[in-house]
């Protein structure tokens, strides 16, 4: 009995860090982990059911990650996995680690103010630029290339860049 | 996966996912029309991406809609083997894109009321709504300052941006009543509380319009005559003619999958 206990939390383990290990295919250094929307890896004998939470209603990254976690788990010998959508409780981008949002900084695009709150949502900004860190920014258009994003530019270095909205 | 309508047992839950999934599938499919047409860059992602977040709430809907019928209907069945009849969104949501002032004008009414609605709807006692509904509530709060910004500009600016918003509200005022009505089949689930009254939400959005409109010069009709149909099926001319459109892959090439 404590041997099937201990080779299902290593199954487990196993079966997390393959899924972890898949990225947002529209901000590629950004793991399912970074982002808060892996919630849960379950090892039952020799089946692995996956859930995630989607971030935007209408974010088609969603059915990419989905298919990718099914392909990183048959990569690590994990057959016919499963994903299922958790919608409850909803994503919001205070679920986003740390390390993410260092992570979204380097690669040029500023993270999430730390408060999904209506004020951080519609409130004064001060969205630091990722590319020289001043406070001197202005919003130029408030959707980008994807859901999670808007357009600003910074007023010091005067370069465009990504802001991952607040949700 | 045949080309025939479905048919899709109208429990009152399931009339109650439908109504607001048709909703938001309409009108994001209204907004994509704009895809490539919008008088600027930010304009077409911004009309693009609000349509994303309505096609997305649509999806959950839907899916909640098939879970709870529990037949073998899911969210691609319910969205393209219904036909007009079978819809249930409101008049508002499928008036024609018009020109650019109609387009926001719509937006506006829709979202000053989506706003509120799925706010309120957070606190459902049927905890997928409750989660549709708070990520819902953020993305219309975001759409409907996007729409408010534009009635201010469009109304307070030249002659021509005036005339044509103001001549939006007034076409578009009769098909904001639907919103507010309350069947008897949706008055159980309010009692239940898994649905909200949207009835006591009229006043809220009143003083939202009331205040943009005013911002923006505009002036609120005062007739109180309302269009009503869409929630039974009975819709205007225009749905059928989006339907053609939105179905016309799976009615041709039933089952056809990317």
């Amino acid at each position: 009995m404590v041997t099937v206990l201990e080779r299902d939390s290593e199954l487990r383990k196993r079966a997390w860090d393959a899924a972890a290990s898949v990225v947002d295919p529209e901000i590629p250094v950004l793991t399912i982990a970074d982002l808060g929307v892996l919630r849960d890896v379950s090892v039952d004998g020799d089946r692995v059911e996956v859930a995630i939470t989607p971030t935007y209603s209408g974010c088609p990254a969603m059915n990419m990650i989905a298919l990718e976690i099914e392909i990183a788990l048959e990569r690590a010998g994990f057959h016919r996995p499963t994903v299922r959508t958790v919608l409850s409780p909803a994503w919001t981008t205070d679920w986003m680690s740390e390390e993410g949002r260092r992570k979204l900084r380097a690669y040029g695009i500023a993270p999430p103010q730390a408060s999904s709150s209506r004020r951080a949502l519609f409130g004064e900004q001060a969205v630091e630029c990722p590319q020289c860190g001043s406070d001197k920014t202005e919003l130029l258009s408030e959707f980008g290339s994807t859901s999670c994003k808007a357009l600003w530019r910074c007023k010091a270095c005067r370069e465009p860049f990504d802001y991952f909205k607040c949700h | 996966m045949s080309s025939a309508n479905i048919q899709v047992s109208e429990t009152p839950l399931v009339l109650y996912a439908l109504r607001r999934a048709d909703d938001a599938l309409i009108l994001g499919h209204r907004l994509s029309e704009w895809c490539g047409h919008a008088p600027m860059l930010e304009e077409d992602m911004a009309l693009s991406n609000i349509a994303l977040d309505l096609i997305g709430q649509a999806r959950e809907l839907y899916t909640y809609a098939a879970k709870v019928e529990g037949r073998d209907n899911d969210e691609d069945k319910l969205a393209y083997l219904r036909d007009v009849r079978q819809y249930r969104n409101l008049l508002l949501v499928e008036q024609p894109n018009g020109d650019f002032a109609q387009t926001l004008v719509r937006q506006f009414f829709y979202s000053a009321f989506a706003d509120i609605y799925w706010r309120a709807m957070m606190a459902s006692r049927d905890a997928t709504l409750a989660a549709v509904a708070a990520k819902s509530e953020k993305e219309s709060a975001y759409h409907l300052r996007h729409a408010s910004e534009w009635i201010v500009r469009l109304g307070d600016g030249t002659d021509e941006s005036h005339a044509r918003a103001q001549a939006a509200i007034d076409h578009l005022w009769a098909f904001t009543g639907e919103m507010f009505a309350v069947d008897d089949g949706e008055r159980a689930l309010i009692h239940a509380g898994i649905a909200i009254d949207p009835g006591t939400l009229r006043g809220h959005w009143l003083t939202t319009l009331s205040d943009v409109v005013s911002e923006a010069t505009l002036v609120l009709p005062q007739n109180d005559w309302m269009q009503q149909g869409g929630r039974y099926g009975r819709h205007s001319e225009h749905l059928g003619h989006l339907l053609s459109e939105l179905q016309s892959m799976q009615r041709t090439f039933p089952g056809l999958t990317w």
